[in-house]
């Protein structure tokens, strides 16, 4: 089946993480992320009615639906809503926003039959669809056909009689299965009857309910994209359908409840056999690579350590790395660009677009008063400027949007901490462990907290001066390393404790930042510091202009050059249209980009594995529903991420 | 498993040595000797027997007795004990036969947990076992109740218990001593236990619990579980993604309920979830033993219901989908494959006879099932006891069908299988066959005849003086069937081989449905003029004697205008005539009844009087004056001022006999 496939296709991904589609994957993801916001609009943008209870009906449905068929990207495919008015035959009449459906032909004979069908076909990411129609009024002989077909199947008839048309009618309870002879299949149904009729894509079957009890399976081996579909064929007949404007009378959750279980416990007991061995070293490395790709180095330590697996990359350039990335999260692009140099020579030479960008960055800083080089100029810090606030891209936030899982999960899970940037104190501190042991437990994560480690931060301490201020104030790298020596499990339950955390503080920390919004200024308010920037900003566009030269014209460096200056013309810089570049969660993607150029300059993957089969494994639940596999709609990435 | 071990144990020298290290002085090398013991049991039957044969057993249990002995050793030996009850059925009969049960029981009043859990579990282990005589369970009154107050103390002691109870609760006395000690709110609080173990075994509580037993069961409607109603906790245990276990045991509960009358039948608990959940249970996707329980309390559920029944007769294609059930192999080599046969087979036929009980379209769905009356007819003869009663139910209920009986039933010659299988049957089996078999001789039932020909009459006339009130009432109640418009040689055959004396024991037998049937067979002994008229110059003066006497009796309404209806039809024959006229007892009697306050026996009494005076029969004049002397006339005539329109039309038409 086809889960099946996607499982090993998994699986393969796992033993050889390697493998790059990534950037195909990358871009598509870029694509979809712009295109979300506007999922929840559709649909509303259509009703401009101005009645109320439709719109309260209206906005059921798309909550329903929504529920129903989370897989379902309604930009590609969009879910049928109501009947077609363009899609049927002229004996069909339709009211009461395109739901009810009447006869309205002569009725003789089966001539005289017609159909509607619904303005989309099933999307193959529902996975298992379903609707409802009413009988209102069975009128002169109750000829009604309830089911299923194709785009351009004949209307003149009803639903079953021809190829690629399948339907149950209500006169003799029979199915039609593109014949028209029909099967015995169910009972009759008449006014007052609500029949259901369910489409299961991921084995390609249908069945019917009356009155809220299924009646069975009536059709097998259906094609792809059919429509719902009704016809009538005598006069007086009324249907009205529900397409998840009402609740269902059949349980569809309860049974949509069983093909999650099903598809979930097959992927679970995805028979692995001899490779047990393999399968859990390859499972190691994915843990261990992501915890080095991050800088998690003690934890890292300890859970090869505890599993016995070798780290390809030595502690000293993990910390390294560490204390760049630090730099760059606290703003700091200009400390950040030197120690890159120092310890990576050669680097940013070779990656002219990662310096540019660094170095816009830093003007940017500059502007913000943060960089070290306008600092250098401040009397105090302005409170809380440096101070990080939980940023929500913490640690893989995959359950979010599939989309979004690649870009941002790659970004350091000490992203959303107040960083102090003083390795060695640290690794001076947690073997001590006497105030920091003490202390640590209390470190709340509170604003004050903080802006106090922000102002020893700003006197540009070094590692032998530090205080137990700056270790309440550390980040959880160092609650982290207290917890070393308990063992892996321990250190793990601790880093997600600590995620929960900043999502929690998040909030709290907004309002701080905001009330200290008054207070911010240019450069920190410092004269010599604006003129130091101004400096700055010519290197920076004469190095651009340089670029330009050597390499072309680059329109992403003149469009960020142009943003980062933008900055400047405003009297508040935080409170502009280009404001949101001030925001510290800007520095992630830069942060992120630095250490996967200084990974990759050490021949080390710019990609943890971990990540890059998470976003292969989204990727490929996302092509399931292109391809019409059905069971993507219930082995979604974010089910198997808690 | 193989059992050469059992009977000749090897005597192993480590075996020996395990048992002799229990017996050494030192507490501290015993203790080393227990858990080398239990190391060396666990997975090994040979060795469990050994030990078991070598007398281990009341060893640890003295061990385990002694308040001497520290915990650490008396958990390890109910540890030991537990693994030792973990091998075959003779290790449990072993334990048993040691006395095991009370010293274990005696073992949960000590206040160490580890050590009360170690006892538990091999307790529970030991109940579990089919060989272990349940009501050792309840032979000392204070057990159930410290059972239930060892519940609150950890997940494995509710697991354990709930094991236990939902184990050893087999009759209503059973389910009523755990209700009396609080199981329902002891219980209840653990179907939303986090531990699997502890919410299933907690359900199973309920299931058995709850089966048959109205007290419980409308205790249970009324109990909520963490501000939810008990129902649905258990409808939410029967979503479809949870596991098929839960799924059906929380279904049997709804089921119990149910028919228990604690919950209607056109609740939405039952018609939307419960009855789905247990066609869902008869699908093909579930294991045999799902299918066979499934089918079984979808049964159980619909039997009194139609509504449920037409529900469940559309629903997921169950009467095809039952077809399955027969396509197990009949023959197989393997007993187990054997049983299943039987046991698919048998629920089969249990879910299709409570299916057809009433609708005459689910009936005929199910006859027009593929070889669907072939398979109950080899279904009649199967070996299986159990089998050939659910054959010979659906039979039965299908029987219950006018068309049915015209078509199929005559088709496939249903009565013959059915005839054997009356020959020396059980009485479950017989009351089900007779019963079916009163339905075939119904007279426009084709297979009348050819019954009547195969000397059906003496096992019939055998049938009414078996004990079970139910054989005596299907017996006579055939026997009146097939004396209905039956021919002279007929009924004089049946006269003849039940007898007079048999006759009038029914008359005055205790069960009033056979008192009924056996009136009715007068009455269709007694039916056209010529049969009234040899029936009665033979037995005239028995049938009046036991008239008079159920007249004069104690009895229904209804039985009292049977009665007077066989003398109506007496009154009718040419010479029967005078055994009433020459009675002027029984003609008081008459006269009695047309002044009686019930309308329907007023009607009797007055159609026998107008028989008696009907105008063109030989001595009617005579009758006419001896009755008009009696004072008939006068009541007469005040009857024909009567209310009622019949009885006012009947005396009327008697009164013109005295115009004519």
């Amino acid at each position: 089946s086809s889960s099946d496939s996607f499982r090993r296709w998994l699986c393969v991904q796992l033993q050889y993480p390697h493998v790059t589609v990534i950037r195909g994957y990358l871009s598509a993801a870029a694509s979809l992320q712009s295109s979300a916001p506007k999922m929840a609009e559709l649909g509303a943008g259509s009703l401009l009615t101005g009645d109320p209870a439709f719109n309260y009906q209206e906005h059921e449905l798309n909550e329903r639906l929504k529920r129903l068929y989370p897989a379902v990207n309604e930009e590609e495919t969009p879910l049928p809503r109501s009947w077609s008015p363009k899609d049927k035959y002229s004996y069909i009449g339709l009211s009461q926003n395109n739901l009810r459906v009447h006869y309205k032909g002569h009725g003789k004979n089966h001539k005289d039959a017609a159909s509607v069908r619904a303005t989309h076909p099933i999307p193959a990411a529902c996975g298992i669809y379903y609707f409802e129609v009413k009988i209102v009024s069975k009128g002169r002989d109750g000829y009604m056909g309830i089911g299923l077909s194709a785009q351009g199947v004949n209307m003149n008839r009803l639903p079953g009689w021809d190829k690629h048309s399948y339907g149950y009618h209500g006169d003799d309870g029979h199915s039609f299965c593109s014949s028209g002879t029909g099967q015995p299949y169910g009972p009759t149904f008449t006014t007052g009857d609500v029949i259901g009729c369910c489409v299961n894509l991921i084995n390609n079957t249908c069945f019917y309910t009356k009155n809220g009890h299924s009646l069975g399976v009536a059709f097998t081996d259906l094609p792809p994209n059919l429509y719902p579909t009704v016809g009538l064929q005598t006069p007086g007949e009324i249907v009205d359908a529900n397409f998840g404007q009402q609740p269902f009378v059949f349980d569809i959750e309860d049974y949509m409840s069983e093909w999650r279980a099903k598809i979930h416990s097959m992927i679970a007991r995805f028979p692995i056999g001899e490779r047990l061995g393999d399968w859990q070293s390859v499972l190691q490395n994915m843990v261990s690579s992501y915890l080095v790709h991050h800088g998690y180095c003690a934890t890292a330590m300890a859970f090869s350590r505890a599993t016995e697996t070798m780290i390809q990359e030595d502690q000293t350039s993990i910390k390294n790395r560490q204390r760049i990335q630090k730099l760059v999260l606290a703003g700091r692009v200009g400390e950040a660009i030197d120690a890159t140099q120092q310890l990576y020579p050669g680097l940013l030479e070779h990656n002219p677009n990662l310096l540019f960008m660094l170095k816009c960055r830093q003007f940017v800083e500059m502007v913000n008063g943060t960089d070290s080089e306008v600092r250098c100029f401040s009397v105090h810090s302005p409170k809380s400027q440096d101070s990080y606030p939980g940023s929500p891209n913490l640690s893989p936030r995959h359950g979010a949007t599939n989309a979004h899982v690649h870009n941002t999960g790659a970004d350091s899970p000490t992203c959303s901490n107040g960083v102090t940037p003083t390795n060695k104190n640290k690794s001076h501190n947690k073997y001590t462990g006497v105030s920091s042991a003490s202390s640590s437990p209390s470190s709340s994560p509170s604003s004050v907290n903080y802006s106090e480690s922000n102002s020893t931060d700003s006197t540009k301490s070094q590692p032998h001066s530090a205080t137990s201020n700056q270790e309440t104030s550390d980040s959880e790298m160092e609650i982290e390393a207290e917890h070393y020596s308990n063992g892996v499990t321990e250190s793990s339950t601790r880093i997600m404790n600590g995620t929960y955390k900043h999502q929690e503080i998040l909030q709290a920390d907004d309002s701080s930042v905001d009330d200290s919004c008054s207070s911010r200024q240019l450069c920190g308010g410092n004269q010599a510091a604006t003129e130091r920037m101004i400096q700055f900003g010519r290197e920076l566009q004469a190095l651009s202009e340089q670029l330009c030269r050597q390499y072309g014209k680059n329109a992403t460096h003149k469009k960020m050059l142009q943003d980062a200056f933008s900055l400047l013309a405003y009297s508040d810089p935080w409170n502009c249209p280009v404001g949101q570049q001030l925001d510290p969660m800007q520095r992630e993607a830069i942060c992120s980009a630095l250490n996967s150029a200084i990974l990759e300059s050490q021949n080390l993957p710019k990609q943890p594995p971990l990540m890059l089969a998470l976003g292969q494994a989204t990727e490929c639940v996302q092509l399931m529903a292109r391809v019409r596999s059905g069971s993507c709609s219930f082995a979604r990435v974010d089910n198997f991420l808690h | 498993m193989p059992c050469w071990y059992s009977e000749i144990p090897l005597f192993t020298a480590t075996s020996r040595h395990y048992v002799d290290r229990l017996f050494d002085p030192d507490p501290q090398n015993v203790l080393q000797g227990v858990i080398d013991m239990k190391n060396a049991v666990i997975g090994n039957n040979r060795q469990k027997a050994n030990l078991i044969v070598l007398g281990a057993v009341p060893r640890l249990l003295y061990l385990l007795q002694q308040s001497s002995s520290s915990l650490e050793l008396r958990t390890e030996c109910a540890v030991v004990l537990g693994s030792l009850a973990m091998g075959t059925e003779n290790n449990i009969k072993s334990l048993v036969d040691c006395h095991i049960i009370p010293a274990l029981l005696q073992g949960l009043l000590c206040s160490d947990l580890i050590f009360i859990e170690a006892c538990l579990r091999c307790l529970r282990t030991v109940f579990i076992s089919p060989v272990t005589p349940v009501q050792l369970l309840y032979t000392d009154p204070t057990v159930i109740p410290h059972l239930m107050s060892l519940l609150s103390r950890s997940q494995h002691t509710q697991e354990y218990i709930t094991q236990i109870f939902a184990h050893c609760c087999k009759t209503p006395e059973h389910q009523t001593v755990l209700f009396n000690h609080g199981a329902i709110q002891n219980i209840a609080p653990l179907l939303i236990s986090p531990s699997f173990k502890v919410r299933m075994q907690a359900l199973k509580c309920f299931s058995v619990l709850a089966y048959e037993n109205a007290q419980v069961s409308m205790t249970l409607v009324n109990v909520l579980v963490d501000g939810e109603q008990l129902s649905q906790v258990f409808v939410r245990m029967m979503q479809r993604d949870k596991p098929i276990e839960m799924q059906l045991t929380a279904a049997k509960c709804l089921t119990y309920m149910c028919r228990a009358g604690a919950i209607r039948t056109d609740d939405n608990c039952i018609v939307l979830k419960t009855l789905p959940c247990l066609v869902r249970m008869c699908s093909k996707e579930r294991l045999l033993e799902e299918r066979v329980e499934g089918a079984e309390t979808l049964a159980y559920l619909m039997e009194p219901d139609i509504e449920l029944q037409r529900i469940a007769s559309v629903t997921d294609h169950l009467v095809s989908m039952l077809a399955d059930y027969f396509k197990y192999p009949k023959t197989s080599v393997l007993d187990h494959d054997l049983k299943h046969a039987h046991e698919l087979r048998q629920a089969a036929f249990k879910l299709y006879a409570s299916l057809g009980s009433n609708d005459e379209d689910i009936r005929k769905k199910i006859t027009e099932t593929e070889n669907m009356m072939d398979r109950i007819v080899s279904g009649l003869s199967e070996s299986s006891i159990k089998v050939r009663l659910a054959a010979v139910r659906c039979l039965h209920s299908l029987s219950r069908s006018v068309q049915q009986l015209r078509t199929s039933f005559h088709d496939h010659a249903v009565w013959k299988p059915l005839m054997k299988l009356l020959q020396n049957a059980p009485d479950e089996v017989l009351v089900m066959a007779s019963s079916t078999l009163c339905n075939l001789l119904l007279e426009f039932s084709p297979s009348k005849e050819p019954i009547l020909e195969s000397g059906v009459i003496e096992l019939l006339c055998s049938l009414t003086q078996s004990d079970s009130p139910a054989l005596r009432v299907n017996g006579i109640w055939a026997l009146m069937n097939m004396a209905f418009q039956a021919d002279q040689k007929v009924k004089v055959e049946i006269v003849r081989a039940l007898g007079t004396e048999q006759l009038f024991r029914l008359l005055s037998d205790p069960d009033t449905n056979v008192l009924m049937k056996t009136l009715g067979l007068l009455r269709n002994l007694l039916s056209t003029r010529p049969h009234i008229d040899q029936v009665m110059s033979s037995h005239g003066k028995q049938i009046m004697q036991a008239v008079t006497l159920i007249l004069e009796g104690e009895h229904s309404i209804e039985v009292k205008e049977q009665t007077l209806c066989i003398l109506a039809n007496i009154a009718d024959g040419n010479t029967a005539k005078e055994l009433i006229m020459t009675n002027d007892d029984m003609l008081q009697k008459i006269k009695y009844y047309m002044g009686h306050s019930n309308v329907k026996l007023q009607l009797a009494a007055t159609f026998c009087i107008s028989n008696l005076i009907w105008n063109e029969e030989d001595g009617s004049q005579e009758r006419q004056d001896k009755l008009r002397d009696m004072g008939f006339v006068d009541i007469l005539h005040k009857l024909t001022q009567a209310s009622d329109p019949n009885l006012c039309d009947r005396a009327k038409t008697a009164m013109q006999q005295y115009l004519a």
